[in-house]
Formats: structure tokens, sequence, C-alpha cells
């Protein structure tokens, strides 16, 4: 591997050494290491930042701002962020957990990437550059993106609003077959008043269910009162195929796993 | 390509070398420094056999660019054994026979290291999640399991 690396301590500067050819920007490494290993010859240089704000978790008032450098072990392990460490804990075994960041998550292509998707039921904010982008539209961008992200924010779920599920093949860790992640509010009645749910493995990224979103509202969460959302929620999907399941498999069991995770 | 100088703590000994920017943490340990006791496996992050403790905290060094531990206390098996004694682990992975090619081993015990560092009385789950980020195509799992619990009763009876 021949790779150039510049620290720098503010993004300002890493922002301006991103924008020459060939520049990736480092954090866990564990995408553009591992794609340099094998043998990824477009990137010839990259840019890492030590801003210790990267690496802040900040709750306050409801809302959650992750750096985009806090690691998916420092979300698993944080005691007012209990509700979303499942999908935390889902990435990979505990030394990938402890070098993954958040903003590395935004930009693994699937099957990776689980925690994204909780982030975009969640629906977060991603801070890059000036400003802040909703997280669906920054992943539809994400390929093009030349800032660095170095926040992410969003409104820590009640308790048993948000559902996270991961169907991997080994068991405790494995790659994903798919990951879905739900975010549901209801009524006293326990009606569905809103609902956003995310997919992973369903696309090359992270994506939304929005015809089952939409299916489901004013139900309750009952085999028969999900039905229609379970028949909806392949509308739009285009599965990954690789060694872990082919996209045939993959839209099979999607229906089956959203079941699940709506009745748990 | 420009050599930048790196300077760490290694099994508590200091280390300072000139290597490649951009070299591993993996390349860094085995092939200037001469600690080959992590081991090259998939240098993908999916096999663990590269393992070692930054900082207290379980890592992979074929994924780690060296230039990133520039300060850090790093641990690797090859710091285990203590004046020719060996590591309880290292002691309880023979006794299970919990090794065989010997590949994997330096990584799983580290991996079982930071777990017993944190958890002395481990369950039969807690090893089993600690150790899932690592593969072994040899013994199968449940030796390396009975091991490392074997190593924490073995630490909780030495305590007492």
């Amino acid at each position: 591997m021949s790779l150039a690396l510049q620290t720098f301590s503010t993004v300002k500067d890493a922002n301006a050494a991103l924008q020459a050819s060939g520049t990736r920007y480092l954090g866990g490494g564990t995408l553009v290491v591992r794609g340099a290993n094998e043998g990824d010859v477009s990137v010839s240089s990259l840019v890492r930042v030590t801003e210790p704000s990267l690496s802040a978790i900040t709750v306050s008032g409801g809302r959650v701002q992750l750096g985009a450098s806090v690691t998916m072990a420092a979300i698993a392990r944080h005691p007012d962020l209990a509700a979303v460490a499942p999908a935390a804990r889902a990435v990979g075994g505990p030394a990938i957990r402890n070098m993954a960041t958040v903003g590395g998550n935004l930009f693994a292509p699937a099957p990776y990437g689980d925690f994204a998707v909780a982030l975009l039921a969640l629906d977060a904010t991603v801070t890059a550059g000036t400003g802040e982008t909703p997280i669906e539209a920054f992943l539809a961008g994400r390929d093009d993106s030349r800032a660095i992200v170095t926040a992410v924010g969003f409104s820590l779920p009640k308790a048993d609003s948000f559902r996270f599920l991961k169907v991997s093949r080994v068991k405790p860790k494995g790659i994903s077959v798919l990951s879905i992640a739900a975010l549901l509010q209801r009524a006293a009645d326990g009606t569905v008043t809103s609902a956003r749910i995310a997919l992973g493995c369903m696309a090359d990224r992270p994506m939304r269910a929005k015809t089952a979103e939409k299916a489901l509202l004013g139900c309750k969460l009952t085999s028969e009162e999900i039905a229609p959302a379970l028949a909806a929620v392949g509308e739009g999907i285009a599965p990954i195929t690789d060694p872990i399941a082919s996209a045939w498999y993959r839209a099979e069991v999607l229906p089956v796993h959203l079941g699940r995770l709506l009745l748990s | 390509m420009a050599k930048v100088p790196v300077q760490f703590t290694l099994n508590g000994s200091e280390k300072a070398e000139f290597i490649e920017s951009g070299t591993t943490l993996l390349h860094a340990l085995r092939d200037k420094i001469g600690d080959t006791s992590p081991k090259g496996g998939c240098h993908q992050g999916t096999c663990g056999a590269c393992s070692v403790i930054i900082d207290g905290e379980l890592k992979l060094s074929c994924l780690t660019l060296a230039e990133t531990c520039n300060g850090a206390d790093i641990r690797t098996t090859a710091g285990l054994a203590e004046a020719g004694v060996l590591h309880p682990l290292q002691r309880a992975f023979l006794d299970a026979f919990a090794t065989q090619c010997g590949f994997c081993t330096p990584g799983v015990i580290m991996a079982a290291k930071v777990l017993l560092d944190r958890t002395p009385n481990p369950s039969r789950e807690d090893v089993v999640e600690a150790l899932s980020g690592n593969i072994c195509r040899c013994t199968g799992y449940e030796p390396i399991i009975q091991a490392v619990l074997a190593a924490a009763r073995a630490n909780s009876q030495n305590a007492a």
C-alpha cells in the first residue's frame, strides 16, 4: 500500500486538502484502509482531523448530537443512548465497533451501514461543510460529497417507539442479510399515527419503505392490520446480491422480518 | 514515498521508527519492529487475527495506520508472558487444547484479554460476544471458549 496521510487539527484545513484528486477522508479506517488493502488504486492520499469536537456526544433537551468520529462502541456504552445502542452493537465485532465511526457508516455500501439505517429511520440531519442536510438527501448524494461530515443529529426516540432488527446468518456477529429500523408514534389506543421505516441491503444504500409507512397509518400492530404494510414493503426495493444472500432471498424474507419487528 | 517518524509504547517499551506514510500498524509491527505475533489474515477487518490492544481498546492493526498511533500504548500477545512465564490466558489455551495451527490465537487472546480486564467473571455469552470478531478454522470455537472461561476461573481463584 502506498498512501500519504495528512493530519490536520481543524476541519477547515482538512476540507481544503480533501479537494485534491485521489484524496479520501480517514475516519476509523474500516472502509478506506480496507479498500486500499484490497487494491483500490483510486486512493493515493488520506486526510484526517484530530479536532476533539468530532468525538463528542451531546444529549440535551431530547436532542442527540454525535460527532462524526464517535465510534459504534462509544454509542453502545453511552448511558443516554440505550434506545439506539442495538443499532450500534449490530456493527461488526468488538474491534470493528471500537474503530467504525458514525461519519463512516453514512458512506458504507450495502451490506454494511446498519447504523445509517437507524439514522434514516430517526430522520437525522447530517452536518457537512457549513450546513445541515436531511439524511435522506445526504445519502442520495453521498457519492458526490466532498465536504467532511462533522456530526449527525436526531431527536432521541421515546421508549419503545424505535425498533431495530438486523438479520444475519452468523451469531452474534455477521454481515447483514438485511436490517430494518422503524420509528413509530402511536396513540393511546395503539393506533399508529406516524411511521418511518428504513431498510438496509434493499438497495446500494439505506432506503425508506414509504408505501409500507403509509399503509401502517391508522393501524394497530396486529397481524391482520399490518398485512397491507407487509405486502407493500417490497415496493421500490432493489436488493443487493452478495455471498450472504441473493436479491431474491432478501426480497422474499423482508416482509417476514418486518412483521416480526412490528409485532415484537 | 516520504518516511514519517512514529513513536509509541509497545508492550511497555518505547519504540521509534521511520515508516512510509500510510503503512498499517500490522506491517509496521511485523516488518519494521519485528513483533510477528499479530497475524495478517484477511486484511479486511473480518478475521481478527491482527487484533491488538491500543490504549486499552481492541483494534485491528491491519486497518489502523501506524501514524495514527503516535503516543499510543500498544499491547500484543508477544508482550503477555513475563520472565518466561506464560500469561494465564496463554496457559489456559494450551491446557484446553484451544490452539492448533495457532494463526488466529494471538488475536483471540488479545480479544479475550480485553474481556477479562473489564469483566473478570464473564458468562459464556460474554465470551462468545467478545470473540465474535475472531475467526478460527482449526479447533472450532468450543475449546477456545472453555479456555477463556478457565482463565477467568484461575484469575478469580488467584485473587481470592
